[in-house]
């Protein structure tokens, strides 16, 4: 009697242990999906002109801000809540892509024959400008995003997966195929992978690299701004500093799978997502409680120092030598 | 009949050295013309000059009645001058089909707009866009090669897939900076009857070249440079016999 409890009672332990497992499964997939969208952005900035956008973390921030102001303002008139998250997504969108244009145009293309230096730090400085921009809009205390979609909950193989989370990891999937969709198979997407192996080639058979460039910092943006309000939707709050961490982890992600390498920032996103939700479940066992799960943000950049010292190209990238 | 291309007193320089000191000539549509010289005598940075990767220093470029000078490459290729280069430089690392569809670049419209909408307009285009590449890699035999990283085609072909790409901007002046270099004289034989096949379908062709016999053969008519100088221009038999030009590929006859 005793022996067949203390079984049922270790059979019990595995299946928690295993639900657990699985519930950060769950979690980690569904952080990656936003961190590979965000990581998507840097990728595909520096695939073009070689330039790590700093600034491009501050553009999540400013679509979670703009939508859910939207959102604020929507609801109390009487929009339905999807009518309203869809409107007030389209016009973050639009807001960012705006603003990722305003900056290559204002803060990098003067900079693009300058020593590489320059535009990165111009970059550092846009980035503070945004955030200090937001704080004088948005004020310091948190934007609570509105309770107007209901989480529902649902059973998977022992742990539960929300509504939103499924939302996040479907519409993810979508923009990802779409944009890979834009790159490999359209005349726009021939002439960005050509202006980034040799920008001078793709301009003497009628590209206009400007242009071209332009259009990037837009698509990236406009992608940001759909990250900003899933993730803002994830955890239920928007705030003018969510930018930088998010950005440098989804910078992490992009570096993992090698910077410049589009399906490279799309599995680096989604590794990163699932080795942080993993660390912070399990960091506490395997530590004995001396770290917690609040040490979840060391693991993105114990990433990518190892990333940086064992295979700086990146899981997907290619040699360095083949760029030039 | 008027002149597709008339360049006149065109300089160059690069810190103290002058590339190009005071180059004119004109070309007539229709014709083959030759650009020879010593090494350094300033072919390359003329065709820098002409596409917009370089603005002249001094003179003018009227190509079709209109100014070159301080276009950039981009609208210049939209103007109808196409080139190719003396080192490859095609995209390695995507298909020979997508090398040639780039060149149509030029001539098509869909932006970030028409790429989303997937409209009829849009999806027109690019169906025109890659019928037409293949079309032009038929021209050059490379049909069997289409979805075949540029990279991995052997030496001769990506010459070729390079005047496939070049045609594909639909120019109205391919310039070819040798194109035969590194080419067997069968190879090279081939290369002569693509290019007056080109110049059958009514483009006019300029040409840098060392391979004399090809010149020789080739061109209707000649410019040699020497010191970013022209020192001679004419029909072929004539500079054969000019004196400058022996004396500037040979040197000066030793003094008796």
């Amino acid at each position: 009697m005793l022996a067949c409890g203390q079984k049922a009672f270790a059979a019990g332990a595995i299946e928690t242990l295993m639900d657990i497992f699985i519930q950060q499964l769950v979690n980690g997939i569904t952080l990656g999906a936003v961190y590979a969208v965000v990581a998507l952005g840097y990728t595909m900035v520096y695939g073009i002109i070689q330039l790590i956008n700093f600034a491009h973390g501050e553009l999540v921030m400013i679509g979670a801000m703009v939508a859910f102001t939207l959102i604020g303002v929507l609801t109390p008139l009487g929009v339905p809540a999807l009518p309203a998250v869809l409107v007030a997504t389209l016009c973050a969108m639009t807001a960012c892509a705006l603003l990722g244009y305003a900056m290559e145009r204002l803060a990098y293309r003067p900079l693009r024959r300058a020593p590489r230096l320059a535009p990165l730090i111009s970059a550092i400085g846009v980035s503070i400008i945004l955030q200090h921009l937001a704080l004088l809009v948005w004020s310091r205390n948190p934007l609570a995003f509105p309770q107007i979609v209901k989480t529902e909950s649902f059973a998977l193989a022992g742990a539960t997966i929300t509504n939103i989370q499924i939302g996040i990891i479907v519409i993810s999937v979508a923009m990802m195929l779409g944009l890979a969709w834009l790159v490999y198979r359209t005349r726009l997407g021939i002439a960005m992978r050509a202006t980034s192996q040799n920008a001078q080639m793709a301009a003497l058979l009628g590209v206009d690299a400007n242009q071209v460039i332009a259009l990037t910092f837009i698509i990236g943006a406009a992608l940001a701004a759909v990250a900003g309000v899933m993730v803002g939707s994830y955890y239920g709050i928007a705030h003018y500093t969510m930018g930088s961490a998010l950005g440098l982890k989804a910078f992490c992600a992009a570096v993992l799978g090698g910077i410049g390498n589009i399906p490279g920032a799309m599995l680096g996103g989604v590794l990163l997502g699932l080795v942080e939700a993993l660390g912070a479940g399990y960091i506490g066992d395997f530590t004995d409680n001396v770290f917690g799960s609040n040490y979840q943000d060391v693991f993105a950049f114990m990433v990518l120092i190892l990333v940086l010292v064992f295979r700086p190209s990146g899981l997907l990238g290619e040699r360095v030598g083949d760029r030039a | 009949m008027s002149d597709l291309l008339t360049c006149s007193g065109i300089g160059k320089s690069f810190g103290g050295i002058q590339a190009l000191a005071e180059v004119g000539f004109s070309i007539t549509p229709g014709e083959i013309y030759g650009l020879i010289g010593p090494n350094g005598a300033g072919k390359t940075t003329l065709f820098n000059v002409l596409t917009g990767i370089y603005a002249p220093d001094r003179g003018s470029l009227v190509f079709a009645g209109a100014q070159l000078a301080g276009l950039k490459p981009h609208e210049i290729v939209r103007r109808g001058i196409a080139r190719t280069f003396q080192n490859i430089r095609l995209f390695a690392n995507i298909s020979a089909l997508e090398n040639v569809m780039i060149g149509r670049h030029a001539r098509t419209r869909a932006g970030l707009l028409g790429a989303i909408l997937r409209n009829a307009a849009t999806r027109t285009e690019e169906a025109d866009s890659e019928s037409r590449a293949l079309a032009l890699l038929d021209l050059v035999g490379l049909r069997e090669r289409a979805n075949d990283a540029a990279g991995n085609l052997a030496y001769g072909d990506q010459r070729r897939l390079e005047i496939a790409r070049a045609l594909a901007t639909e120019p109205r002046l391919l310039a070819l900076d040798e194109p035969a270099a590194g080419m067997n004289a069968s190879e090279t034989r081939g290369l002569r009857e693509l290019l007056l096949e080109i110049r059958g379908r009514g483009i006019t062709l300029l040409l840098i070249e060392h391979d004399m016999r090809l010149v020789m053969n080739l061109c209707d008519r000649l410019l040699v440079l020497d010191y970013g100088v022209t020192i001679a221009e004419g029909a072929p038999a004539a500079i054969q016999g000019d004196a400058r030009v022996i004396e500037a590929y040979l040197g000066a006859p030793a003094e008796a």
